[in-house]
């Protein structure tokens, strides 16, 4: 205000003597703090029931301590130990394993550890699951060899080896197991059996089938945004509901729907042994295998292609063809050279999103994929609700939100966080 | 459609009808499985197939029983009646919070705008399976796995961003100095949020909240892990069903959800309209 300022040697002063550059500062600042209360109650909110869970997975995925919690004793011993050797732990190592146990059935906790080490090696959950119901007959020493005599798997150093490995309280041995890998004793890391390697394959099949359904949707949707793009808006606008209808409807709808149209007894089976195409005996398969997967998926992603493409598409200048045109490019060549450039943020946008959904997707593989067309995402769910493996489907949830977070970075430099349109 | 041009040659034509068919398959692609599930939930047997009576139109091929066995059934009774209750808190929660955000997110002077912004929508983007088994793990440890209150805070998590991005496109075109015009006569900042700022922004507010609403009530991933069997949500409910018993009754609920979609997709575009007559952005 002008009123408000005064001529004041070379300093602009406000009314009541502040400088005014110190005056606006402050006022800027106010206008800052106003803002950030405004963000801070959802921020604070998103932290909690969102950020909090995901870095509780990361610390899951490393997290080990359930040995050294319930093996208190011995594996405090057992860090003396040397793996390398060739003898057994001392009597006191023995001694001291045996109270464990039999504490560790008190509390009802040794099933867990039991548990935990049978991901590494077989065996190990019924060697303490009987060593615990056999402790207690153990009286008095000396303890090895009545722990022996228990089972005689106490006698083999690759068990004191493993509990060794596994007594610190973080550990690679998910992240390893999820990539088809495991620790030895003494630290060498292999690869595990060729008939247990199963996460590399299933990560290059998510790959693949994400690839797959973002082509498709490219290649569908590429005409339809197009055609929306060249009407007058009135028909355009009626052709969109065709494409927001699905994208509105419930996914468990359109899952359904594709079940009800691609099992045996389906409607497209009927119709095609109707038409006398195929005979009833030799129904094609077209659902619970990859097929399944990529068609449902298709058709479910399609829009998020479509409208990020059609809102680009809106922004071209008809003119710019036209332009091409009546230079004499055949019309084949003006939309290929100047058309199609112009689109490119839109495939961009589009492709990333659907790249990204496609990626992490359960809900519909784990109902028409079958086997062969399931996701990591649903051996994420297995081993989180089946299994009971936490740290490995955790582990597992690690690696694709790294690969979800490095194409979202790549989706930001490409059409910008801020761009991003629904509807 | 406009009439095509007399001097297109044969070949030029055929590509503008081709073009067209081409189209038309593809829409009818998006569709059809819609539109499938409408006739097959009158069934008159138990399979998700057209039976002859059907196709002879013959009234004994249909039937209303999937329809009476939804509004009978006590576990899909219950599944609606959670469905609304946890989508109902989950949309209040998510578009108080949501709102405010974008309209400090809107403010010229907010800083790290763009970092803010990533963070806040990040559970938009994070797949729901991670975001699903984060939560079970974190929800787990602090005992509200298996809470109606867990998948509430849950799916509010989820649908924030919504509301975010819809309101932050709203205030786009707001026109700031209707602000300082308001108190400059007289009101007080909360007098000029109700009576200018409110008014202006509630379609926005409204559409997000729609958003927010039917991400929560189709939400199913989330519903698996953090909730339980007294959890069940109408997908939740579903899922189980195709799982285990596939029966048409699932077709009648996927027809009732269809309809709800179309009436919430006319809600938006309508309230997209007005919100745009308000602020006095001409149709393009």
């Amino acid at each position: 205000m002008a009123g408000a300022t005064q001529q004041n040697g070379d300093v602009l002063v406000t009314a009541d003597g502040t400088p005014l550059r110190i005056s606006l500062a402050r006022a800027l600042r106010r206008q800052k703090i106003r803002a950030l209360f405004l963000v801070a109650p959802l921020f604070l909110f998103i932290v909690i029931t969102f950020f909090v869970p995901i870095v509780d997975m990361l610390f899951r995925s490393v997290e080990n301590s359930i040995v050294s919690e319930v093996l208190p004793k011995s594996t405090k011993l057992l860090v003396e130990w040397d793996a390398n050797g060739n003898a057994l732990p001392p009597e006191a190592v023995f001694a001291a394993m045996v109270e464990d146990i039999r504490e560790g059935r008190k509390n009802r906790t040794i099933t867990r550890v039991g548990q935990r080490l049978n991901y590494e090696t077989p065996g190990m959950s019924s060697l303490f699951r009987s060593s615990g119901r056999k402790v207690k007959r153990i009286k008095s020493g000396p303890y090895k060899s009545a722990l022996l005599k228990a089972n005689k798997k106490w006698g083999d150093i690759e068990t004191w080896k493993l509990i060794k490995q596994f007594s610190t309280n973080y550990t690679s041995g998910y992240f390893l197991a999820a990539v088809d890998a495991k620790k030895k004793p003494d630290g060498e890391i292999v690869r595990v059996d060729e008939d247990a390697r199963i996460y590399i394959e299933l990560f290059k099949r998510t790959l693949k089938l994400s690839i797959i359904i973002t082509m498709m949707t490219l290649i569908l949707g590429f005409p339809i945004a197009y055609l929306m793009a060249i009407l007058p808006t009135r028909t355009s606008n009626l052709l969109l509901i065709f494409v927001l209808l699905p994208f509105w409807t419930s996914l468990l709808v359109r899952t359904t729907a594709w079940i009800a149209l691609l099992q045996q007894q389906g409607v497209i089976n009927e119709f095609l042994v109707f038409a006398g195409i195929v005979h009833t005996d030799s129904r094609p398969q077209m659902i619970h295998n990859q097929f399944g997967s990529i068609v449902a998926m298709t058709h479910i992603l399609l829009p998020f292609m479509v409208l990020p493409l059609f809102s680009v598409m809106k922004t071209i200048p008809k003119s710019y063809v036209r332009a091409a045109v009546s230079l004499g490019a055949h019309p084949w060549l003006a939309f290929w050279k100047v058309y199609f450039p112009n689109t490119v943020p839109g495939i961009g946008a589009g492709a990333i999103l659907v790249f990204i959904l496609a990626i992490g997707y359960y809900i519909t593989p784990e109902l028409v994929g079958g086997t062969e067309g399931t996701f990591i995402s649903n051996r994420i769910a297995y081993h989180i609700s089946g299994s009971l493996n936490w740290g490995l489907g955790a582990a597992l949830g690690v690696i694709l939100l790294g690969i979800v977070i490095a194409l979202y970075l790549l989706y930001d430099k490409i059409v910008g966080i801020d761009n991003m349109k629904l509807g | 459609m406009a009439k095509l041009p007399p001097y297109l040659s044969t070949p030029e034509r055929l590509w503008h009808y081709g073009f067209r068919v081409l189209c038309a398959l593809i829409f009818f692609f998006l569709i059809f499985p819609l539109v499938v599930v409408v006739p097959l939930s009158f069934n008159a047997v138990p399979f998700f197939t057209f039976t002859k009576e059907m196709l002879a139109l013959d009234p004994a091929g249909y039937s209303l029983k999937w329809y009476e066995n939804f509004f009978s059934n006590l576990n899909w009774q219950g599944a609606v009646r959670n469905s609304v209750i946890i989508a109902f808190f989950a949309t209040l929660l998510s578009t108080t919070l949501g709102t405010l955000a974008a309209l400090g997110l809107s403010r010229p002077n907010m800083p790290a705008k763009t970092l803010v912004m990533s963070l806040l929508i990040s559970p938009m983007i994070v797949p729901l399976i991670i975001s699903a088994a984060g939560m079970f793990f974190f929800y787990s440890r602090i005992g509200l796995q298996g809470t109606h209150l867990g998948v509430i805070l849950a799916h509010a998590a989820l649908g924030t961003p919504f509301v975010v991005i819809t309101v932050t496109a709203t205030l786009v075109g707001f026109d700031n100095s209707l602000i300082r015009a308001s108190a400059s006569l007289g009101a007080s900042p909360t007098t000029t949020f109700f009576k200018v700022i409110v008014p202006l922004i509630l379609p926005g507010v409204i559409s997000g909240a729609l958003f927010a609403f039917i991400t929560s009530f189709d939400e199913v991933v989330v519903v698996l892990f953090v909730g339980s069997f007294r959890q069940r949500t109408i997908p939740w409910q579903m899922f189980s069903g195709i799982r285990e018993h596939i029966s048409p009754t699932i077709l009648a609920v996927a027809t009732i959800l269809v309809i709800v979609s179309v009436a919430l997709l006319v809600a938006v575009e309508l309230l997209r309209r007005r919100g745009e007559r308000l602020r006095g952005i001409q149709e393009t």
